[in-house]
């Protein structure tokens, strides 16, 4: 460390300095009071509802749809009318071009998307706005090319579409999550019905108005709102494969409720992925993706790196940086473009983080919290960080789903990967050292599916995502992603 | 006088080793007494395959390749016992060639299944296939032989170490197959085998928290339950030819990983 760095390192944070607000005008977004359930291109009058909130302020938005099993058996019906009727018969390069068409509405409409993901979900605006909603418009654009190259993604397979597919996805990236499942659907050539997560359902019912002006054919994507019980109906009823993002609780029980029906299944589910930090590592750039990679979307991330790894030579430093940049995060108002953490997405979700951080302090782990003035309503949490760690607790086995990131360290690269690996999650990991070859070797043998390098928690459309072990099978993006959408000869 | 033969112990193969079942118990198939594995034997061959995995799955591909078509130059030299003990030479043969053709995938499959990614940014972005770990593996009950290595090979290539219950019927081939491999190179554990009653074995694999993949391409009965036992730890479920070869048959024994490597100067 050079005499200049040492001195910026211990200069005073500026914890005084008031920003201005910087408020995004949420003036864009017109709501219905009302959503009923999209079902053949139709608004269908739900049987029951309940209200969707904005969990920064806990203020009603709109009254959305509790789907019934009739409801859902509806929608199923219609997309297997649209499948027969005419979708799986229009040519490879007509479904690319809707979903170009789709591509395109979601760029020139991504300001609306940005807000609403905001205000229903709770993440902050640069987010939604940087992230979201221009990688979702990224990922249709991406597998409509596929659409008509299909049999160049899998020569000599006979490539064909399974029918329906029902889709059921979290409330972490709501139109993301939509995006990657429902482009490869119909890339593919099957039609869809989607589950959008009960706490967020607005942005996949705004998306409902992207495919009335792509005028996709009606049945083809068919949206039911809802609770765990409109989840469980689709996952009952006649489909020909269920995608699920979510819990990997929820993922085994849709597991063991599909055994022996041949129902295709992918899933998507947790993690605790180790953040891997070598003494050789840019400490500023790690200390920046180390806070990427947990406090991004509230932690609300199934690929996380909440479990940091330092090694031992390079701890104090990096607690040190790493404290400190806690305390230049702001929280608060997710409109506000200045915001770095957001709301928690439901009061049942700051509950669950709250039992386990307390579980951490019980269990003998040091908490460290930096100085923070909280919305008086909403739900938030103060960004945390756990040091003197041991593997058996349980903030560093569960989890967490939150802000909060456990501490460990190691001494050498063996046990890294050992104390990596020990998980019965397998999503992704992250290493940061100087050293190419050792990039390399760690990630040959870190067990997950996604491993960053010098960075983390990026995606992009054409890199495949997903889990080994209890994270789940099956890949989202890329060509493989589309191989869970295609039956083959 | 003539001679006497000798005859033959049909016994487990375990960790490389030839044990009985620890439970003392056999059951007579094929006019033999067979041992009859136990549930303690399922566990003590997850463990010698879960010990193995490491080295096979980090051994060079073109290593891995060399040791499967060992397996099959092992087969060639037993042909007339393993024609004895399955539907005769055309099995074998089919058996034998299937292993060679396996063995040449072990270093072409990354080029088949993996690929280079373009994302939008400073970083080379790869996917590679890998090994599951250990994969459970309930036999076809016929073909005797060619339903066995249609299964085992496509898991091995991969670097999969495996845990195979052997039909229950036939069990014989499965232990002449034990005999080859014991001489082929195959490191100690990478492949168990074990012979006994389907339906007491076949639940202790499917929810064994330490095997990463099911495959019930040879299952009978209530499928359903076995997957639901499965479910537990999420095990991939594979449903594939019983007498067969494919690329694809490998690919469901298989994870994706996915790197994102910086590219700067």
């Amino acid at each position: 460390m050079t005499e200049l760095e040492r001195k910026q390192d211990h200069a005073p944070i500026p914890v005084g300095w008031e920003y201005e607000t910087a408020p995004e005008s949420r003036d864009i977004v017109t709501l219905r009071e009302r959503y009923g359930h999209f079902v053949g291109g139709e608004w269908l009058e739900p049987k029951e509802a309940y209200t969707t909130i904005s969990p920064a302020t806990e203020e009603p938005l709109a009254e959305v749809g509790q789907a019934t099993e009739e409801e859902v058996q509806l929608a199923v019906q219609a997309a297997r009318d649209a499948f027969e009727n005419g979708w799986s018969a229009l040519a490879g390069a007509e479904r690319a071009k809707y979903l170009y068409r789709i591509a395109r509405i979601l760029q020139e409409r991504a300001r609306e998307f940005a807000v609403l993901e905001s205000l229903n979900g709770g993440k902050p605006i640069r987010e939604s706005r940087d992230v979201d909603v221009p990688l979702s418009a990224a990922h249709f654009f991406y597998y409509a090319g596929w659409a008509d190259k299909l049999e160049y993604a899998f020569p000599n397979r006979k490539p064909k579409p399974l029918g329906v597919a029902g889709q059921i996805i979290p409330w972490n990236f709501p139109l993301l999550m939509l995006a990657w499942k429902v482009a490869p659907a119909l890339a593919a050539g099957n039609t869809v019905v989607l589950k959008p997560a009960e706490t967020t359902p607005l942005s996949a019912l705004l998306f409902c108005d992207v495919l009335r002006q792509a005028e996709l054919p009606a049945g083809v994507v068919n949206i039911v709102t809802g609770d765990g019980r409109a989840g469980a109906a689709l996952v009952k009823s006649d489909v020909d494969k269920i995608a699920f993002t979510g819990s990997t609780e929820v993922g085994k029980a849709i597991k063991r409720e599909l055994a022996g029906t041949g129902t295709k299944l992918t899933l998507e589910l947790g993690g605790k992925a180790a953040n891997v930090i070598f003494d050789d590592a840019a400490l500023d750039q790690a200390v920046e993706g180390i806070v990427n990679g947990i406090y991004f979307n509230q932690g609300h991330v199934c690929c996380a790196g909440s479990r940091l790894l330092v090694q031992e030579s390079i701890y104090e430093a990096t607690v040190d940086k790493l404290k400190r940049r806690l305390q230049t995060l702001r929280v608060g108002d997710p409109l506000d473009k200045n915001t770095d953490v957001g709301a928690i997405n439901s009061q049942a979700q700051l509950e669950k983080i709250q039992e386990l951080v307390a579980s951490g302090e019980e269990e003998g782990a040091e908490i460290y919290q930096p100085p923070c003035r909280l919305p008086e309503k909403g739900y938030w949490f103060v960004p945390t960080v756990f040091t003197n760690v041991a593997q058996s607790y349980r903030i560093a086995q569960e989890e967490i789903f939150g802000p909060v990131l456990s501490v460990l360290t190691f001494r050498t690269p063996d046990e890294a990967v050992e104390k990596a690996n020990n998980t019965p999650y397998g999503l992704s990991a992250g290493v940061w050292t100087e050293k190419g070859s050792r990039i390399l070797a760690m990630a040959q043998r870190l067990r997950a599916g996604v491993i960053w390098a010098n960075t983390y928690n990026r995606f992009d459309p054409a890199s495949p995502f997903g889990g080994y072990k209890e994270s789940g099978f099956g890949r989202e993006g890329g060509l493989h992603g589309l191989a869970p959408y295609l039956d083959f000869e | 006088m003539s001679r006497l033969p000798v005859r033959k112990t049909y016994k487990l193969f375990i960790g490389g080793d030839f044990p009985r079942s620890e439970s003392g118990r056999t059951y007579e198939a094929e006019g033999q007494n067979v041992a009859r594995a136990s549930r303690k034997d399922v566990r003590d061959a997850v463990r010698s395959a879960r010990s193995a995995f490491p080295k096979w799955a980090s051994m060079t591909a073109y290593n891995r390749g060399q040791v499967l078509y060992r397996v099959a130059e092992m087969m060639e030299a037993r042909r007339s016992e393993f024609a004895d003990l399955c539907s005769g030479p055309k099995e074998v043969e089919r058996s034998i060639d299937r292993f060679v053709w396996y063995a040449g995938w072990a270093d072409k499959l990354a080029q088949v299944i993996g690929s280079a990614n373009p994302v939008a940014g400073p970083y080379f972005n790869f996917t590679v296939p890998e090994p599951q770990g250990v994969a459970g593996i309930l036999a076809p009950q016929e073909p005797p032989l060619a339903g066995l290595v249609s299964r085992v090979a496509p898991a091995l290539v991969g670097g999969n170490a495996v845990v195979v219950v052997a039909s229950e019927p036939h069990p014989l081939a499965a232990v002449e197959l034990a005999e080859a491999l014991a001489t082929a190179d195959v490191p100690g554990g990478v492949v168990n085998i074990l012979t006994g009653l389907r339906e007491e074995l076949a639940p202790v694999l499917a929810s064994h928290m330490d095997v990463n993949a099911l495959d019930v391409s040879g299952a009978d009965g209530d499928l359903a339950e076995l997957e639901r036992l499965a479910a537990d730890n999420v095990k991939r479920i594979v449903r594939g030819a019983a007498d067969g070869q494919s690329a694809w048959e490998i690919e469901p024994f298989l994870e994706l990983k996915t790197v994102w490597h910086p590219i700067g100067v």
